[in-house]
């Protein structure tokens, strides 16, 4: 490769909106039910029926377009995008393409120390499609309507971004502001956020763009970075080989680490759009902003801002608790109950991230309650338990959500604190191992190291080791 | 005069006064269904059975003070494109003949809770596509004054059936003169509300922003009390209004003393027939008799009503009709080698010709580079159409012309030539453009005894300016029956 080519890359991000009801009709919004179960005459297209818009929808896209620094499109409009597919009940999709309802933000991450801002061109809502499924086996195809209306944001991004590690960063970006805002889950691998990257390559300097393709299908953070780079390289290949890139829509395969086109640009519908007639215009007044604006949750800079300022942890702790909100509503609810943060962060970060890893889970799947969490902290710092059993038994909250107290107390593990006690087992040891008493005496003193060991074993770690130290230290 | 002569609130008296049940009266009805079918096909589906025990659990009711409302019990038919739960409906298209809503449209729901007895449900244009209910897919419907002539439509087989006393009243929808044109074809009276007033839910859209259901009977105060039941507010319907004045019956009031009426000069002129001329400038007389202030003036932009109004429909509807594509419900063809090829047979198959035509011609007027010539300069113009009549509305209590330039048009005429089909709206569409309301009521007969209507329009939400106007109007002459309807009449006596 004799020439110098940079990467041009914009993301069309669709967001499932973690809504209770679907945007334009009563039913459940949920994940996971049985097929058709959550359908109605609205979103399976029945004749007659009409849409009426979930305002909660309107007040999600505000509050992820005001985090991103967008302007609110006051007097907003739906439009119709006309195609036709099974999975399209109306065979018309309800959009936004005129008027959408978020304009001109930005947001900005950092790749490797450098800061840089991507702008957002528009945030619109639209409604999803349902499911088809292919039965090979009886050669038909059946159509799930359960996600036909589960509302959306898609979010188009200018085309900022110039490497795969932006557009990681980008997205990762996106997924905490959005799920700070308790707006969804952003799921990659559910499908509650996807990516659309729009890629093209020039010569370093040159001033036009190339041309881009779409690159749909990926399901994954690694899965776009790996098609980011395949499409870079074979885009080159292309204009290196004197060849023309095709404007067009591209799958990726992940598996096969390789895209195949879908649709050229020539043989691309045409959506027809136009206004909605079925819906009335949404006029977004300047209180209904404030009030959004008011009732948005902390975001993550403020977050880290506030830690650092209330909680004094490290810099490297207020990163990794904030990098999700499940993790910082941990943290803080934590806090509520026991006022020890640096204690409660080496919890999370560090038996809490061993468990899920070693488990292979997703932070979303914590379900101990910080209760628990709060009361294993007590019961070390009251001197019940030491450091070993502990983890013992923040692996059963973990696993079980247990109250440590009541664990406790039920397989017997209080540290044994009684002095006399402890004195007589000691007595006992050090009668049983006149060698290592007399090492001691004779300068080796590593002997009362084996001698403390050797109590602690018999007291099953039941016993707290200072105080075995200090026994120890005055029989001998 | 048997008992089907009678108007709906009349019949509805006798039900609540126990001098006649709604079983009697349904059975009736069916009886003269059963002799007239034949010759005026005003149904697509007669429901006998289910009729007969709407009517024998409303009967109950009202005798046990459940139900009050003055058209308990009264038999009635329904325009096939207003879902019926459990009844099929079926828009008068192939594509829909199969079709069982599983819920009843919101304006029939209003009917059926106030203890309406529907009898079936009445032909149509196809779609509503239509102004003679000739595209029906299951045949045309016939003109009871002359069985040779069109009835009108696209809510033809609603007009025909309360011309012919199948039923009281009927329901129809309104989308550039729909309910007006074919009462003032078949001698009865229909309102078109402001759109908004009677929800949308549940009707099979054809143009969603100009749609709207109303009632159509023999005369004015029955097509009040009618309106008064199906208008409501209705959350599944976002273009639906929320009003306080639906007690449109207190309207009916013999006086039209110094309102104010305006006559469009170019609703006088060209392409109007001299005998219609002269039986609207007779009603004008006798309004102004009464002390009704009438003028001409000039409303601009007439002309442009109507390529407006065919643009924003179609295109509508084009994107409307699209879900009956063979996958969920409806006629699906058979013997289709994939989906592509199963959407484009079932829809070549399942549509006719002049649904077809409104379907390329609303796709072409949306594709791109042909957006804004057309679609975006007709709501332009839509916009610019309502300022006239807004500026008319500020000097006028309504507007005053006739419903068609012509009387009923022979069978089989119209099709031939579908432009000048889409003219003989030209007093119509205008009232859907703007959200107007506006009534057809019958005002003479031509001399081949072919029915004339009057149209009053008001502003929005002054449905009761119209009704009142055509209620004193209507004092001034008594309801003519056609002959068909009396012979029918008299067979069952």
């Amino acid at each position: 490769m004799s020439k110098q080519y940079e990467t041009v890359i914009g993301l069309e991000v669709h967001v499932e909106l973690a809504t209770k009801t679907k945007i334009f009709c009563g039913c459940s919004a949920k994940f996971g039910a049985v097929s058709n179960t959550h359908t109605c005459p609205v979103c399976t297209g029945m004749p007659g029926s009409l849409p009426v818009l979930n305002k909660q929808v309107v007040e999600y896209a505000v509050a992820v377009g005001l985090a991103c620094d967008c302007d609110i499109t006051q007097y907003c409009k739906f439009d119709r995008k006309n195609y036709f597919y099974p999975d399209n009940p109306q065979n018309y999709q309800i959009s936004q393409l005129y008027l959408p309802i978020c304009r001109n933000g930005k947001v900005e991450i950092e790749v490797d120390g450098r800061k840089k801002t991507v702008g957002i061109h528009e945030i619109h809502m639209e409604e999803d499609a349902g499911k088809l499924i292919h039965d090979e086996w009886e050669d038909c195809s059946l159509i799930d309507y359960n996600r036909s209306g589960v509302p959306l944001i898609e979010i188009v991004s200018e085309p900022d971004m110039s490497s795969a590690e932006e557009v990681i960063a980008y997205l990762d970006k996106l997924r905490l502001i959005i799920q700070y805002l308790g707006a969804s889950d952003c799921k990659l691998q559910e499908g509650s956020m996807r990516a659309d990257v729009n890629l093209s390559v020039r010569e370093i300097g040159a001033k036009e763009f190339g041309t881009r393709t779409e690159m749909k299908n990926l399901n994954s953070f690694k899965a776009i970075s790996r098609a980011i780079k395949g499409e870079r390289e074979r885009q080159i290949a292309l204009i290196e080989d004197g060849k023309k890139v095709i404007q067009e829509t591209r799958r990726w395969d992940d598996n096969k680490e390789h895209s195949y086109a879908m649709r050229s640009k020539e043989d691309a519908q045409d959506y027809r759009y136009f206004p909605e007639p079925d819906l009335m215009p949404i006029y977004i007044s300047d209180e209904w902003i404030a009030r959004i604006k008011a009732e948005q949750p902390e975001l993550r800079t403020e977050k880290q801002r506030r830690y650092k300022e209330e909680y004094g942890i490290p810099e490297y702790d207020i990163n990794i608790i904030t990098n999700a909100k499940v993790l910082a509503d941990i943290f803080e609810a934590t806090i509520a109950i026991i006022n020890r943060p640096k204690e409660i962060s080496n919890w999370l970060m560090v038996e809490n991230m061993r468990l899920l890893n070693e488990n292979h889970l997703e932070l979303e799947d914590i379900h101990f309650s910080p209760a628990n969490l709060a009361g294993l902290i007590q019961l070390i710092e009251e001197g019940c338990i030491n450091r070993t059993v502990a983890k013992e038994i923040f692996e059963e909250i973990f696993k079980h959500d247990i109250d440590p107290r009541a664990y406790v107390e039920e397989k017997g593990l209080n540290l044994v604190n009684n002095e006399g006690e402890l004195r007589s087992v000691i007595e006992r040891i050090l009668a049983d191992n006149p060698k290592s008493v007399e090492d001691y005496h004779s300068g080796k003193t590593k002997a009362m190291g084996f001698l403390v060991g050797q109590t602690m074993k018999k007291m099953k770690g039941k016993a707290d080791p200072g105080i075995v130290n200090k026994i120890v230290m005055e029989l001998l | 005069m048997g008992m089907l002569t009678m108007t709906a609130l009349e019949a509805g008296r006798l039900i609540r006064e126990r001098q006649i049940s709604a079983v009697e009266l349904t059975k009736a009805a069916l009886q003269q269904i059963d002799r007239l079918e034949d010759k005026v096909h005003s149904f697509v589906t007669v429901d006998d059975k289910g009729a007969l025990n709407q009517a024998e659990s409303v009967q109950k009711q009202v005798n046990e003070g459940i139900l009050t409302n003055p058209l308990a019990g009264v038999p009635m038919a329904v325009k096939d494109n207003m879902c019926t739960q459990g009844l099929k409906t079926t828009c008068s298209s192939k594509i829909l003949s199969n079709f069982v809503p599983s819920y009843s449209s919101v304006a029939v729901s209003n009917l059926q809770s106030a203890g309406a007895v529907i009898l079936g449900k009445s032909n149509m244009d196809e779609f509503a596509m239509g102004s003679t209910t000739e595209t029906s897919a299951f045949g045309p419907t016939m003109n009871p004054w002359n069985l040779e002539n069109v009835p009108g439509g696209s809510s033809g087989g609603s007009c025909t059936a309360v011309a012919s006393e199948e039923c009281f009243y009927s329901l129809g929808s309104d989308t550039g003169g729909s309910i007006r044109q074919p009462s003032s074809f078949c001698g009865v009276t229909g309102i078109k509300p402001t759109y908004g007033t009677v929800s949308r839910y549940g009707l099979i859209a054809y143009a969603s922003s100009l749609d709207q259901i109303g009632p159509i009977a023999k005369d004015v105060s029955d097509c009040a009390a009618i309106l008064e039941t199906i208008s409501s507010y209705d959350v599944k319907d976002s273009t639906s209004i929320k009003r306080n004045d639906y007690d449109f019956t207190s309207a009916l009031v013999d006086d039209v003393k110094d309102m104010k009426i305006g006559i469009p000069r170019d609703y006088l002129t060209d392409g109007l027939d001299k005998e219609v001329k002269e039986h609207i400038l007779k009603a004008v007389e006798i309004l102004r008799e009464r002390g009704a202030i009438v003028e001409e003036f000039d409303l601009s932009l007439v002309d442009y009503a109507i390529p407006a109004y065919y643009i924003i429909a179609s295109a509508e509807a084009s994107s409307n009709l699209s879900r009956f594509d063979g996958v969920k419900y409806g006629y699906r063809a058979k013997d289709t080698a994939d989906l592509h090829q199963m959407y484009k047979k079932t829809r070549s198959e399942g549509f006719g010709s002049e649904v077809k035509r409104r379907i390329i011609l609303g796709s072409f007027v949306l594709s791109s580079g042909y957006y804004e010539a057309y679609y975006i300069k007709a709501l332009k113009t839509k916009a610019l159409i309502k300022e006239a009549f807004n500026k008319a509305f500020q000097k006028y209590d309504m507007i005053l012309g006739p419903t068609a330039p012509t009387t009923a048009p022979k069978l089989s005429e119209s099709l031939k030539e579908p432009l000048k089909m889409y003219l003989g709206d030209i007093y119509t569409i205008s009232v859907n453009l703007c959200g107007l309301p506006a009534i057809s009521v019958p005002c003479g007969n031509d001399s081949k005894g072919l029915p004339i209507g009057l149209q009053l329009i008001g502003d929005c939400f002054k449905e009761k300016n119209i009704i009142r106007a055509a209620f004193s109007y209507e004092q001034t002459r008594s309801y003519k029956r056609c002959k068909l309807a009396q012979k029918g009449g008299e067979k069952h006596e």
